[in-house]
C-alpha cells in the first residue's frame, strides 16, 4: 500500500485498528461491567466504520446496517447485559481459565494467524475496505478465544456478541456488508440469542445458585 | 365396477387395511367394537386380497404408479406372478389370524386396542405393499413401515424389561437387514440412478458386482427371515408379542424376506453364478439343523415354535440354494422344482405355523402359562384347540398327508437329481446335504412331538390347569380355517403346483405343469411316476380307513368289556403328574448327542444337597461369539467417545476453535 492513503481509507483503518484493540481489551478485562462497557464501545467503532464505508460508497443499505449496529450493539444488548449484571448480582471479577497473560500470547498468535490467512483473499477483493478483512477475522477468533478461556457464563454471551461483531466487519471489509435480509436476520437472531441467554442465566443460577459453568459439567451423561 | 385390474383391487386392500386402522384410533378403547367388527372386516379384506391374486396367478404383469411419495419420484407398483404366489399367502393366512384376533384381543392387556388396530393392519398393509412395490424407493419405504409397525407390536405389552429389550433387539437387527437391502438395490442400479426394478433388470452387471449385489440381498432379507447368524431376535421378538402377531410375523413376515431374496436372486440380479446357491444352500442347512435342535431343548412353547419357525426358514434357504446351482448350470427343469419346493414350503409353514402359534395364545390365555413345564393335558380341557393343533403339528413334522410333507418331499426329490451336476465337487457334496435335510425333518418330528405331547397329553401338571377353558367361537373359526389351508395344500398337491406354475415359469422359463398335466389331480410326480410319485389322497383314505377300521374292531370284538384305566400305568402303584416327563426331560437325549451345538449351564444333584434340584439352561453360541464381543466392542469405543465429551463447555469450543482454525489454514486458496 502507498504511504498517501486517501483519508476514508485511513479513517477506515483506524477503527478496525481501534476494534481489534478493543478486542484485546475484552481479553484483558476481569470486571464485568466494564467488560460490557468495552462491548459498547466496539459496537460504536463498528458502527462509525461502516458510517464511514456508507458515506464514501453512497450504498444506501449500509445506512440501515450502521444504524442497526448502532440501536442493537450499542444500546440495547449493552442495556440488557447491564440488567441482567445487575439482577443477577454478579460479582465483578472474572475469573478466567488460563491467566490473562498467556491468554494475551495465544491472542497475539491468532492474530498473526489470521492476517496471513486474510492476505490472499484480500487481493481478491476490490472493496476500499480490504485492508481491513484480517482484522475482522482477528477480532473473530480473540472473541472465541475470550469464550474458551472464561468461566462465567455472561462473559460467553459477551464473547459470543462480540464475535458477531467480527463477522459484521468482515462482511463490510470483504463485499460491502450482507444483503439487507441476512443482516436483519442476523441481528434478530443475536437479540433473541442474548435474551434466551438471560433467561438461561437465572436457570442456570437457580440450579446451582452460580453461574459459573463450571456446574455443568455435571450435566452429561453417566 | 368396470374396468378395474387386480392391481386395483389390491390397491384398494391395501388401502382399505389402512382406513380400518385409522378408524380404531376414533374409538381406541372400545374393545368391543373394535375386536367384533374392524378385525372381522380386516378379515374379509384379506380374504379379498388372497382371492384376487389366486386369480391373478397365470396372468399378464400389472402394473400402476401411485403419486404419492417424494416429488418426481412416485411409488412403482407391479403385480406379476411371484408377487401373486405371496399376496395369496399374505392375504388367506392374514384373514384366519384376523379372524382368530377377534377373539383372542381383551381389555386391558398393554396397548390400548385401537392403537393395537392400527399397528396391525398398518404392518398388513405394509406387507401387501412390500409385495407389490416395483421400485426401490416404494420397496424400501414399506419395508421400513413394515418393521416399525411390528416392532410396536411386538412391544404391546412393553411394560414389562423383557419385551422392551426384545423390541430392540428386533428393530437393531431389522435395520441392520434394511442397510444391507439398500445397498443391495444400490449396487444393482450400478450408477445409473434408476431405482425402478425394470431399470435394475436392465443392467449388466459384472460378475463381481453381482456378486456383491447377491450376498447384500442375502445378508439383508436373511436379517429379516432368521438365517444364521442373524437369527437372534426371532427367539425373542415371538414369544414377547401377542399371538397373533407372533402368527403373522412368523408366518407371513418372514415369507416377505423370501419374496425379496428370490425377487433379487431370480428376477432383478441377472443370471446366477453357481456358487451363490453353494451359499445360500450352506447358510440354509445350518440354519435348518441349528433351528430344529434348539427348538427340541425349549421349555416355552413360543420359543420352541420360534426356533422351529428358524429352522423352516433354513429349509427354505436351501431350496432357494439348490434352485439357484440348478438354474446356473442351466438345468431349468430341475432348478423348478427346487423352487417349486420353496413356494410350497412357504405357502404350507404360513399355514401350519401360523395355525400353531395361534394355539398357544389359546393355550395361554386358558392358563396364563408359556411354561411346558406348567402345561399337560390340555386334551380333555381344550379338544377343539388340542386337535387343531395336532393338524399343525404334524404339518410341522412333515407327515404325510399334510401340507409340509409336500414340500420337504418335493425338496428332497431336488435333491436326488443333484448327482447330475456337470460339476466335479458340487454332484458329490450337495447329495450329503439331502443327508442333512432329512434329519431335520426328523428331528423336527421329535420336536413337534415333545410340543404336543407336553402340552395337550399326559396329565395336567398344575391343578389350576382344570379351570382351563377351549377357545372361543371366533378363536375356533380362524384356528379352522388355518387348519382347512393346511389339509388342502396336504391333499390337493398337484392342483396347488398348477397355480404355482405360472410363477416358476416367469422366473426360470420353466415349470412342472406339463408333466402334472399328464396325470390327474390325485397325483403328485414332479419327473416321473416311474422315478417318484405321491398320491395324498391314498394316505388319507388309508389313515381314515385304518382308523375306523381298529375302532370298529375294538368296540365289536370287545363289547361290553371295555374299561378306563390310567394310560401307561405299567404296574406302578401310584402315578401323579410329576411322574411323567419333564419338557427338559425329554430333550435330553438330543441335549446329550448335539451336546457341542449347546452352550449349557447345568446343576446337578447330589446325594448330600439338603434341597436337591436339577436345572439346566441352553443358551446360543452365536451370542457369546458374535454378539457380545461386537456389544463389547461398541461399548468400549463409545466410552472412548464419550471421553470426547468432558462436559465442560470451554472444551466444546475449544474443539470447534481448533478445527476452525485448521479447516482455514488448510483449505488456503
Amino acid at each position: 500500500m502507498s504511504t498517501a492513503l486517501p483519508l476514508y481509507a485511513q479513517l477506515i483503518n483506524l477503527f478496525a485498528a481501534v476494534i481489534l484493540l478493543l478486542a484485546f481489551a475484552m481479553l484483558a478485562q476481569r470486571r464485568v461491567l466494564l467488560l460490557i462497557d468495552l462491548f459498547a464501545l466496539q459496537g460504536f467503532t463498528l458502527f462509525l466504520s461502516t458510517l464511514v464505508v456508507a458515506v464514501k460508497t453512497g450504498q444506501h443499505h449500509l445506512y440501515w446496517s450502521a444504524g442497526l449496529t448502532l440501536l442493537l450493539k450499542v444500546l440495547l444488548l449493552p442495556w440488557i447485559l447491564h440488567r441482567l449484571v445487575r439482577k443477577l448480582q454478579i460479582k465483578g471479577e472474572v475469573e478466567p481459565l488460563i491467566n490473562i497473560p498467556t491468554t494475551m500470547l495465544v491472542g497475539i498468535g491468532l492474530v498473526i494467524i489470521a492476517f496471513n490467512v486474510a492476505l490472499p483473499i484480500s487481493q481478491l477483493s476490490h472493496t476500499i475496505t480490504r485492508g481491513t478483512l484480517g482484522i475482522a477475522l482477528a477480532v473473530v477468533m480473540l472473541a472465541f478465544l475470550m469464550m474458551i478461556t472464561r468461566k462465567k457464563a455472561i462473559t460467553q454471551v459477551v464473547g459470543f456478541l462480540s464475535m458477531e461483531n467480527g463477522l459484521f466487519l468482515a462482511a463490510t471489509s470483504a463485499t460491502y456488508g450482507m444483503p439487507m435480509v441476512v443482516e436483519l436476520g442476523i441481528a434478530l437472531d443475536v437479540l433473541v440469542g442474548a435474551i434466551i441467554l438471560g433467561v438461561f442465566f437465572f436457570q442456570i443460577r437457580d440450579q446451582f445458585d452460580s453461574l459459573d459453568i463450571h456446574h455443568m459439567e455435571r450435566l452429561k451423561d453417566n | 365396477m368396470p374396468n378395474l385390474l387386480a392391481i386395483d383391487y389390491l390397491l384398494i386392500a391395501a388401502s382399505a387395511w389402512a382406513v380400518i386402522g385409522l378408524i380404531g384410533l376414533v374409538a381406541p378403547r372400545n374393545t368391543r367394537f373394535i375386536a367384533k367388527i374392524l378385525f372381522p372386516i380386516g378379515a374379509a379384506v384379506g380374504l379379498l386380497a388372497g382371492s384376487v391374486a389366486l386369480l391373478a396367478l397365470g396372468g399378464t404383469p400389472q402394473t400402476a404408479v401411485l403419486v404419492i411419495g417424494l416429488p418426481d419420484l412416485p411409488f412403482h407398483l407391479r403385480l406379476d406372478n411371484l408377487s401373486a404366489i405371496f399376496i395369496l399367502l399374505l392375504g388367506m393366512v392374514a384373514a384366519g389370524i384376523s379372524v382368530y384376533a377377534a377373539g383372542y384381543f381383551r381389555e386391558g392387556e398393554g396397548t390400548a386396542p385401537g392403537l393395537l388396530c392400527l399397528e396391525y393392519h398398518v404392518f398388513l398393509a405394509s406387507m401387501l405393499l412390500v409385495l407389490l412395490a416395483d421400485d426401490a424407493y416404494a420397496f424400501m419405504v414399506a419395508w421400513e413401515t413394515m418393521a416399525l409397525s411390528s416392532f410396536f407390536l411386538v412391544t404391546t405389552n412393553h411394560q414389562q424389561e423383557s419385551i422392551r429389550r426384545a423390541g430392540f433387539l428386533y428393530l437393531l437387527i431389522a435395520h441392520v437387514g434394511a442397510i444391507a437391502i439398500l445397498l443391495s438395490f444400490g449396487v444393482m442400479t450400478s450408477g445409473s440412478g434408476d431405482y425402478s426394478f425394470a431399470g435394475m433388470r436392465a443392467q449388466q452387471l459384472s460378475p463381481f458386482w453381482a456378486s456383491v449385489a447377491y450376498l447384500l440381498a442375502l445378508a439383508g432379507f436373511g436379517a429379516k427371515a432368521g438365517l444364521l447368524p442373524l437369527h437372534v431376535w426371532l427367539p425373542e421378538a415371538h414369544p414377547a408379542a401377542p399371538s397373533p402377531v407372533s402368527a403373522l410375523m412368523s408366518g407371513v413376515m418372514l415369507k416377505t424376506a423370501i419374496y425379496g431374496l428370490l425377487r433379487v436372486s431370480f428376477d432383478l440380479v441377472g443370471t446366477p453364478l453357481w456358487w451363490w446357491g453353494v451359499v445360500a444352500l450352506a447358510v440354509g442347512l445350518a440354519t435348518a439343523l441349528f433351528g430344529v435342535l434348539y427348538a427340541t431343548v425349549q421349555s416355552d412353547m413360543k420359543r420352541l415354535l420360534a426356533y422351529s419357525s428358524i429352522e423352516n426358514i433354513g429349509l427354505l434357504g436351501v431350496g432357494i440354494g439348490l434352485a439357484l446351482i440348478f438354474h446356473s448350470y442351466r438345468m431349468e427343469g430341475l432348478a423348478a422344482l427346487a423352487l417349486t419346493a420353496v413356494f410350497y414350503h412357504s405357502l404350507a409353514h404360513a399355514g401350519f405355523k401360523s395355525l400353531l402359534f395361534l394355539c398357544t395364545g389359546s393355550v395361554l390365555h386358558a392358563t396364563k402359562e408359556r411354561s411346558l413345564g406348567k402345561l399337560g393335558g390340555l386334551i380333555h380341557r381344550m379338544p377343539w384347540v388340542a386337535w387343531l393343533a395336532l393338524v399343525g403339528v404334524l404339518a410341522s413334522a412333515g407327515l404325510p398327508p399334510l401340507s409340509g410333507f409336500v414340500s420337504e418331499w418335493l425338496l428332497l426329490q431336488g435333491f436326488l437329481f443333484s448327482p447330475g451336476l456337470p460339476h466335479a465337487w458340487l454332484n458329490m457334496v450337495v447329495p450329503v446335504a439331502a443327508a442333512v435335510v432329512a434329519l431335520v425333518a426328523a428331528v423336527a418330528g421329535f420336536a413337534m412331538v415333545k410340543f404336543y405331547g407336553i402340552i395337550f397329553l399326559g396329565q395336567m401338571r398344575e391343578t389350576s390347569l382344570k379351570h382351563a377353558h377351549d377357545a372361543g367361537p371366533w378363536e375356533k373359526a380362524g384356528l379352522v380355517w388355518l387348519a382347512l389351508i393346511t389339509v388342502l395344500l396336504g391333499v390337493l398337491p398337484a392342483t396347488v403346483i398348477l397355480r404355482i406354475d405360472a410363477a416358476t415359469r416367469q422366473l426360470l422359463g420353466a415349470g412342472l405343469a406339463e408333466r402334472l398335466q399328464e396325470h390327474g389331480w390325485w397325483m403328485l410326480a414332479p419327473i416321473s411316476p416311474e422315478r417318484a410319485s405321491y398320491e395324498p389322497i391314498i394316505f388319507l383314505v388309508t389313515i381314515v380307513l385304518s382308523v375306523w377300521l381298529g375302532r370298529w374292531l375294538v368296540h365289536h370284538l370287545y363289547h361290553g368289556r371295555t374299561r378306563r384305566s390310567p394310560a401307561w400305568d405299567c404296574g406302578y402303584h401310584f402315578q401323579g403328574p410329576r411322574a411323567q416327563d419333564t419338557a427338559e426331560g425329554f430333550s435330553q437325549p438330543i441335549r446329550r448327542i448335539f451336546e457341542p451345538m449347546f452352550r449349557m449351564a447345568r446343576h446337578f444333584p447330589t446325594a448330600r444337597d439338603k434341597q436337591p434340584y436339577y436345572s439346566v439352561q441352553v443358551e446360543d453360541h452365536f451370542w457369546h461369539w458374535l454378539y457380545l464381543p461386537i456389544a463389547r466392542l461398541a461399548n468400549w469405543l463409545s466410552t472412548l467417545i464419550t471421553s470426547l465429551q468432558g462436559g465442560r463447555i470451554a472444551i466444546y469450543l475449544m474443539y470447534s476453535f481448533i478445527t476452525l482454525i485448521l479447516l482455514i489454514l488448510v483449505a488456503r486458496p
